[in-house]
């Protein structure tokens, strides 16, 4: 619908600022009761209520929020570079309003419906990272500067297994298409996984999608170049008002954006399990309750594990992840070059899912925590 | 070649980064009140620290010089404030020292009972604490302050303030324990129980966690004797020393409990030593019911109304809850001392933080400052 050239008959420039403006609006409702959903999920998880006084079961916070954050005085430090600062949080945000630009949300919903979607997703992604560092260098801060430093190498290393566990599902929309390359068009990749979602055939590429996601979102235990406890905050220490609500945006923006993202590519988007000849309000309402999901997976782990190290950080990506991703693209490729069954895919996909699901919780089983405390002998003075 | 000193300093420079200097609180969510210290970073890694103390000295040992023997009680509350009977106990027995006052048996059993729920407390707000240091998102922070506000609910009821409670006398407690107080103390502890394993599920059965806190900064026996350790710190090493079997005070000797040890002194070693003592403290609580005398008195009623001690000097040494809480006191007659000295824990475990934290990533650094479990209250008086 969305995706109709032109939309409502206007001249083309109005059009595209009409679906601009479209797309901001539900972003902002959406981010705003993100922000209201998560103080009460993370609240629920904590033995507490989250708000509640702020209009029925506090619905209104998030809004009585935004007008907080736009009142507050905007305060730039006498040692901060004045453009770079000032910038810093639209060049954050830009690159994730332009992802949103080409997710399909139901059939032929979105604005703009192009071949690469794919492709175009982690390109602009990876812009971000100029915004970060813009705040980190920026603020004249050495909180921000170690924040935005750590974001840079975090972000950059972690984008390579996350597009290689996108590809792996490309490889397989090739065969699923008839032969040929696959395609990266985000529509087609969703319409293709009516029957089954590719999760059932990837499992550890979403394993590692997710992974991968959760650092580039900077959520739990990833959150190392905001770790609220060493570093404040990290890049946005310093901004207040406008400007740090606009990083508040983003944060929950691309949350939003990468979870219909990892939607569409793995859960089936609008297409499963409804079919893609369903009506809009149900393609529409399976991609959101899909995404919320993996929003509410966030949510969850961000409440449980606490903080990696960045050299453990970087040592998961470049010895885990990373090998992990290409063993599956080989074995995708093999698979696929030879024509076996699918099924096969599906196995030796899991087969490696468990291995990583192995690898993190490897030294937690392995010790069962109720030992713990009773190895620990009692020495000099005996007990009476 | 001769090589001139300008340019050999100019070719160093060019492969060498510059430190960089990171101030570190007082106003910082790691530092657990008001301690800064300056951390000096090549990259991410500490080359330097340096500590600074006392911006929250409140002149307890001049105060207490220039208050009555009763008066003084709620500033010894003030100082490990998260386990104010613990410091009340020893303050009190310090004046007893001196003045040669008895206490009543009953009561004695309530001190300890009531110290031993605060050094519960005290370790349940180090896990919370330590928890949210290593980046848990505020949960474990969330699930200590569920059973502290418990026990303070006790300590309100027996005294009517809940963080300093000033319960404590010289000669015994304020006030009898009320009607079915024991019950329900009984009661708590099951909770108690609870909440450890709570603790246990959510970090010590967290890979991440094991994984940041294992064989991070270890300590061996001789550091830990040489730089003055006590306390959760110098057991995690292996040593089983404890003041209350050391050199047992009030009731200790007649209660059972162990002295939880760890093997190599690194942060996990501290982490499982505070969850194992508190474990031991619900003992040591449960025996106190048990053995309790039901009637009795609690204060002794010998004691003039205004406390004048003539002269004496003392050291009582205590097992707080951040390692031995000692008090010297001096008396040169009158109702007040001449002399008050706190030797704390807290403040001497803490200069070892440099010799700890020099070496390793910023993360940690704050972690292991973490673990040191400095309550600032006690390290500036």
């Amino acid at each position: 619908m969305l995706f109709a050239d032109p939309l409502f008959d206007l001249p083309s420039w109005i059009d595209a600022i009409a679906r601009v403006i479209i797309i901001v609006l539900a972003m902002t409702v959406v981010v705003i009761y993100l922000t209201y959903g998560e103080r009460k999920v993370v609240a629920r998880f904590q033995q507490r209520l989250g708000p509640t006084e702020t209009g029925p079961a506090g619905l209104i916070q998030g809004i009585a929020d935004a007008v907080k954050l736009v009142g507050k005085e905007d305060i730039r430090p006498n040692n901060a570079d004045r453009w770079v600062f000032e910038l810093a949080p639209y060049a954050t945000f830009i690159p994730v309003l332009m992802v949103l630009m080409v997710l399909p949300f139901a059939e032929d919903w979105g604005v703009r419906d192009l071949r690469l979607g794919l492709f175009f997703v982690f390109a602009i992604l990876g812009l971000n990272i100029v915004g970060i560092m813009m705040a980190g260098l920026g603020s004249g801060n050495k909180y921000a500067l170690l924040g935005g430093v750590r974001a840079a190498a975090q972000m950059i290393s972690y984008e390579i297994p996350l597009i290689i566990s996108l590809l792996c599902v490309v490889m397989i929309t090739g065969a699923d298409m008839g032969g040929g390359a696959g395609t990266l068009n985000l529509n087609t990749i969703a319409a293709l996984q009516e029957d089954r979602p590719y999760i059932v055939l990837q499992p550890l590429a979403f394993l590692i999608f997710f992974t991968a996601m959760l650092s580039e979102l900077h959520r739990a235990p990833f959150d190392i170049p905001v770790a609220e406890s060493e570093i404040v905050g990290g890049y946005f220490v310093e901004y207040s008002g406008i400007r740090w609500s606009m990083f508040q945006l983003t944060e929950y923006a691309s949350m939003w954006a990468f979870s219909v993202f990892g939607a569409v590519v793995f859960l089936g988007g609008w297409a499963w399990p409804f079919g893609a000849d369903a009506h809009w309000s149900i393609q529409l309402g399976s991609t959101m309750v899909k995404s919320i999901g993996f929003i509410l997976m966030i949510f969850w782990v961000r409440t449980t594990v606490p903080r990696l190290r960045i050299d453990q950080l970087m040592s998961f990506c470049w010895k885990v992840l990373l090998p992990m991703s290409l063993v599956q693209m080989l074995m995708n490729g093999v698979i696929l070059v030879y024509d076996w069954p699918q099924e096969l895919l599906a196995l030796t996909s899991a087969l490696g899912a468990g291995a990583l699901v192995y690898i993190i919780i490897r030294r937690a089983i392995r010790r069962p925590s109720t030992d713990l405390v009773g190895t620990y002998k009692t020495l000099g003075a005996p007990a009476q | 070649m001769t090589v001139w000193p300008e340019e050999r300093t100019a070719t160093i420079d060019a492969f060498n980064t510059v430190d960089m200097t990171i101030n570190v609180g007082p106003q910082h969510p790691a530092t657990h009140g008001v301690f800064r210290m300056v951390l000096t970073v090549d990259g991410e890694v500490v080359v330097d620290c340096e500590p600074y103390i006392g911006y929250l000295h409140r002149g307890l040992e001049k105060l207490t010089e220039n208050h009555d023997y009763r008066q003084s009680m709620g500033w010894w509350d003030r100082t490990d404030y998260l386990a104010g009977m613990c410091c009340e106990q020893a303050y009190c027995m310090a004046v007893e020292k001196l003045g040669n006052i008895e206490v009543p048996e009953r009561a004695e059993y309530i001190r300890v009972m009531m110290s031993e729920l605060s050094r519960i407390l005290s370790h349940f707000m180090f896990l919370g604490a330590f928890g949210a240091d290593v980046g848990s998102f505020g949960t474990s922070f969330v699930y200590a302050w569920r059973e502290r506000e418990r026990i303070y609910d006790f300590f309100e009821e027996v005294s009517g303030d809940r963080m300093f409670p000033t319960y404590l006398r010289p000669g015994g407690v304020q006030m009898d324990l009320p009607e079915g107080y024991d019950a329900r103390v009984r009661g708590l502890l099951g909770q108690l129980e609870q909440g450890l394993e709570d603790f246990d599920g959510l970090l010590v059965g967290n890979e991440i966690f094991v994984e940041r806190c294992r064989n991070l900064s270890p300590v061996s026996k001789e550091d830990a004797i040489n730089w003055g350790l006590s306390g959760p710190m110098i057991r995690a090493t292996g040593l089983a020393h404890d003041i209350r079997r050391a050199e047992p005070y009030s009731i200790y000797p007649q209660l059972k409990f162990n002295i939880p040890v760890g093997r190599n002194g690194d942060v996990f070693d501290r982490f499982m030593v505070r969850m194992a003592e508190a474990y031991q403290s619900i003992k040591i609580v449960e025996q106190c019911l048990d053995l309790m005398p039901k009637t009795g008195l609690v204060l002794n009623p010998d004691l003039p109304k205004t406390l004048r001690i003539d002269e004496g000097e003392c050291y009582v040494r205590t097992e707080g809850t951040k390692g031995e809480y000692g008090v010297y006191a001096l008396a040169k007659g009158g109702n007040k001392p001449y002399r008050m000295k706190l030797r704390s824990p807290s403040f001497c475990n803490l200069s070892a933080l440099k010799q700890m934290v020099v070496g390793h990533y910023v993360a940690d650094a704050i972690i292991i400052l973490g673990s040191l479990d400095i309550v600032l209250g006690e390290v500036d008086k």
